[in-house]
């Protein structure tokens, strides 16, 4: 079976104005609600509490939501959480209780509506810790970025094909933040290690693109650089879409099976690769392209001074 | 022609093999264990097996099998219940010799076991359990180092007959942290003397002089090294004392690490009451040697209540009677840099070493009080979490206890020997000694329980997401490219076979994101094998003969492949060097399965192709 039977001829440089304004508005959308929303940061960040209670009969919200607060704690989130009989507490950090009374008031809060609720899964973390892992983010995001941009210099020796690259590995971790921030889905730590694994995964297909263009230019120097450029797509094309369809089956298993602890992680595992699959096709090419990108800078010619000598 | 050395057919073969082999103790499965232990800690025998399973017998709590693994008895049971149920009955009647605790057994054959094959460890977030993150005070172990300078430069002074104004703790430089100690003396204060009476006392630090206003000053800074090493020497006991109260309590394969510069990362599988533990481990301990009062009556003092002027009264002894010790205290723990069992002429001893300043201390106290008496008293600050009127309090507690008494032999300063002790008490001594020699408190910033349920929970999800995954993507690659796409299913399967070898050889611990990483590695692993057959089909469709389309597939595709997985190699070690805990699980999985991806596709796809087509003579069409 084949999707790609014969070659396709489809015209991505000729429609690149199109996708252009498409990632445009996509990333101008990602960025407002970043920076007007923000993103709904899981106490791994923040720090506080986290709990998952077990009723054993289905359990009142804002009796709960009532207890804790008398209890002392100050604007608790309890939400249902998978059957009504489970319960999700979150708590703000609190530098004034010490991590050793937060079980025993939570407990006790908890027992008094019901003796035998059970606290299935408790974190506390420390508001110290938690903006401690915010700076460690940011560097490794950093670092990642920045190891990532010394090895497209050094892959692709002009610095169009580099920039190409450049921005799609940029464009794709706008877009998965962006949807965080839209869908306000809850932003823990395994999301970044989803967007740094999609980082360093999308940048793949655009590293095939790019290493069938210097094989196109190195035989074919005549052609126009648009239909070259055109032509490694197309030729790369099924490969392209065939690995990132066997990925998102993976995903999409983990997604619907993995659990609610690992939700966010593949969702932005998920988009990150709809993302750079879209970046590697449609951006990456047509921006080397834009900024003049030709024959001469993938393969500097011999001179020509050389053939004249030639009888 | 379609060749493949034969050295490489058998080098795909061995590590198949071997991978298989590594990978085999994961899929038995275990069941819930009781893990008993001595509390001497000394191994457990074949007789004491028996002793636990004929008792179990007699209570009527079934097991399935019991075996001795890492000086320890495992018991394994069908269901958590009888596990439970085990563990109640060996803690009534056993509590004093044995120590129990709640774990995992895997099934795991004894041959494979004998062969030092074990499945991979399990992670907090799928076995259940709690872990803690605890803050060490090392700028509390840096000030406790200048009071003790200071206090020596105060005895010093005072011995040279100087006045002076005063000898603090200050902080010198850009943080508020105190790291120097300042000396200021009157204006009419001899400087010079003053300067080679504290040049003993403050030896190490590097001292200056200045003139104030109000007199002059002599100041000594800790160096930057000198800092770091008593912060590491802080962490250091720490830990050590952490994974002693930790093994008292009792907890199967616990954790406790340095993280950080001054941070302690414990965890402990299995365990749910977080309170308790935390009070346990919380304990700040101490230690004080000091001369006995030979003069007045313990016993006196006891019934009186008051002590005579110069000296303390301990009633809390572990020789049963109170005593009397003078209010000096020739040496901390803090002090305290090592203390072993040891032989002496008489039997089992502890050899104790102190530091450079409290050997000097010892050398002028035992110079001066041969055949007197000296003590080591024991003091436990810890908070405790009672009942009052049913509301539950928390509170600090100290408690002092004087765990030995002898006589002093002889004169010795930093280095000597307790003797005349049994051997249990002396192994008792000396974990003591080591655990007490701490003053600075340790307090948890980090929390987080997995019950076992949602440990079980997890990783049923895992693996189920993996299994569907493996399962999606093997239909269709088996549709999509037929033989060839079979060919890639099996690579895929070695693939993870091989993955999930080295994690066990490497003892890294499972986590969920990890289980998450292995099912990503299974997406990723497919796309150099569509680079190969992609290729492969264009080249048929250029017009080229089968086999050469096969070697022309694999030739071309190999720069493409190796640079295209660079990039998500360079994310993985990032998230490997910067993520902590079960995100680290993740990024281990995702570079070990790159590599692993790299060897299976390019070099087993291609052996197996090899021995498929490359001895034919005529093929047709490829199936692909």
């Amino acid at each position: 079976m084949e999707f790609f039977s014969h070659q396709t001829r489809y015209p991505f440089m000729a429609t690149r104005k199109v996708w252009y304004t498409l990632s445009a508005v996509l990333m101008i959308v990602s960025l407002a609600s970043f920076f007007t929303r923000g993103l709904n940061l899981a106490i791994d960040f923040t720090g506080g509490v986290n709990a998952e209670v077990n009723f054993t009969h289905a359990a009142d919200v804002e009796a709960v939501r009532a207890k804790l607060v008398a209890a002392g704690f100050h604007e608790p989130q309890v939400q249902r959480f998978g059957s009504s009989q489970d319960i999700s507490i979150r708590l703000p950090p609190d530098p004034k209780q010490s991590a050793i009374e937060v079980r025993a008031r939570l407990e006790g809060a908890v027992k008094s509506l019901d003796a035998g609720a059970q606290v299935a899964q408790l974190e506390v973390v420390g508001p110290q810790v938690g903006s401690e892992l915010k700076t460690s983010t940011v560097w490794a995001l950093f670092f990642t970025l920045l190891l990532i941009f010394i090895y497209i210099a050094f892959r692709f020796h002009t610095w169009r094909l580099s920039l190409g690259a450049i921005f799609a590995v940029l464009h794709d971790p706008i877009l998965v933040i962006g949807f965080f921030s839209l869908t306000q889905i809850s932003f823990d730590l395994a999301v970044v290690a989803a967007i740094l694994a999609v980082v360093g995964y999308s940048l793949n297909d655009t590293v095939v693109v790019f290493d069938r263009i210097r094989e196109r230019f190195e035989t074919n120097r005549r052609s126009a650089p648009d239909v070259v450029l055109d032509e490694s797509i197309n030729q790369t094309l099924s490969r392209t879409i065939m690995t990132k369809l066997v990925t998102s089956i993976v995903v999409v298993a983990l997604l619907f099976l993995g659990g609610p602890v690992l939700r966010g992680f593949s969702a932005a595992l998920l988009i990150g690769i709809i993302a750079g699959t879209y970046s590697s096709i449609y951006i990456s090419s047509a921006i080397a392209l834009d900024f003049g990108l030709n024959a001469e800078h993938v393969f500097p010619s011999v001179k020509k001074d050389a053939l004249d000598h030639l009888p | 022609m379609l060749e493949y050395a034969r050295w490489k057919y058998i080098l795909v073969a061995v590590v198949l093999a071997l991978a298989l082999l590594f990978a085999l103790p994961n899929v038995f499965g275990d069941d819930p264990a009781l893990q008993v232990a001595r509390k001497d800690h000394a191994p457990i025998t074949t007789d004491v097996s028996h002793e636990v399973e004929a008792f179990l017998k007699e209570r009527n709590v079934p097991y399935v099998k019991s075996y001795i693994d890492n000086d320890r008895l495992m018991v394994r049971f069908a269901n958590v219940d009888n596990q439970l149920a085990a563990r109640d009955a060996v803690n009534a009647k056993y509590a004093g010799t044995y120590i129990t605790a709640l774990s995992f057994a895997p099934r795991t054959p004894a041959f494979l076991r004998a062969l030092g094959l074990r499945p991979m460890p399990l992670g907090l977030d799928l076995r259940g359990g709690l872990y803690l993150l605890y803050q060490v005070d090392v700028n509390a172990a840096v000030n406790q180092a200048l009071e003790g300078y200071a206090q020596d430069a105060r005895r010093a002074l005072a011995a040279a007959n100087i006045p002076f104004k005063d000898v603090t703790a200050v902080a010198l430089g850009n943080d508020k942290i105190p790291n120097a100690v300042r000396v200021v003396l009157p204006p009419q204060a001899d400087l010079t003397a003053a300067r080679t009476a504290v040049n003993q006392a403050l030896q190490g630090l590097s001292l200056s002089t200045e003139n104030l206003a109000s007199g002059s000053a002599i100041t000594g800074v800790m160096t930057g090294a000198q800092i770091r090493e008593r912060q590491d020497y802080a962490i250091q006991q720490n830990i050590t004392t952490l994974r002693n109260r930790v093994n008292e309590l009792g907890v199967s394969e616990p954790i406790v690490q340095r993280q950080g510069i001054d941070r302690i990362n414990v965890q402990l599988p299995g365990v749910q009451n977080s309170a308790e533990v935390k009070d346990i481990l919380g304990r700040v301990a101490t230690l004080e040697f000091r001369l006995e009062d030979m003069q007045n009556n313990p016993l006196e003092a006891a019934q009186t209540g008051r002590a005579p002027l110069g000296s303390k009264l301990y009633t809390k002894t572990r020789f049963g009677r109170p005593v009397l010790l003078k209010r000096e205290v020739i040496a901390t723990g803090d002090q305290l840099t090592n203390a072993t069992t040891g032989q002496s002429q008489e039997g089992p001893a502890v050899n104790i070493k102190l530091d450079a300043r409290a050997g000097e201390n010892m050398l002028k106290t035992t110079r001066a009080n041969l055949n007197k008496r000296m003590a080591v008293v024991l003091i436990d600050k810890r908070r405790e979490t009672i009942e009052v009127d049913g509301k539950k309090v928390t509170r600090d507690v100290t408690d002092e206890e004087v765990i030995n008494d002898a006589t002093i032999r002889g004169v010795f300063s930093n280095q000597f020997q307790i003797t005349g002790l049994g051997a249990a008490e002396a192994r008792d001594l000396s974990l003591l000694l080591r655990s007490g020699s701490l003053a600075t408190g340790i307090y948890p910033i980090e929390e987080r329980a997995v019950g076992p349920s949602v440990g079980r929970e997890n990783i049923q999800k895992g693996v189920t997401a993996l299994l569907v995954g493996m399962a999606g993507v093997f239909l269709f690659m088996a549709i999509y490219y037929r033989t060839f796409g079979l060919v890639a299913d099996l690579v895929l399967l070695a693939n993870v076979v091989l993955l999930t070898a080295l994690l066990s050889m490497m003892r890294a611990s499972l986590s969920l994101p990890g289980i998450a990483g292995i099912i990503l590695t299974v997406g990723m692993a497919v796309d150099a094998n569509v680079l190969i057959y992609e290729r492969i089909r264009e080249e048929v469709r250029k017009g080229v003969s089968p086999q050469a389309a096969i070697r022309a597939g694999f030739d071309k595709a190999l720069s493409a492949i190796t640079d295209s997985n660079i990039t998500t190699l360079i994310a993985g070690v990032v998230l490997w060097i910067f993520g902590t805990g079960p995100i680290r699980g993740f990024a281990i999985v995702l570079t070990l399965g790159i590599a692993t991806s790299m060897f299976t596709s390019l070099m087993g796809s291609r052996a197996l192709l090899t021995l498929m087509y490359g001895g034919r003579r005529k093929i047709a069409r490829l199936s692909i």
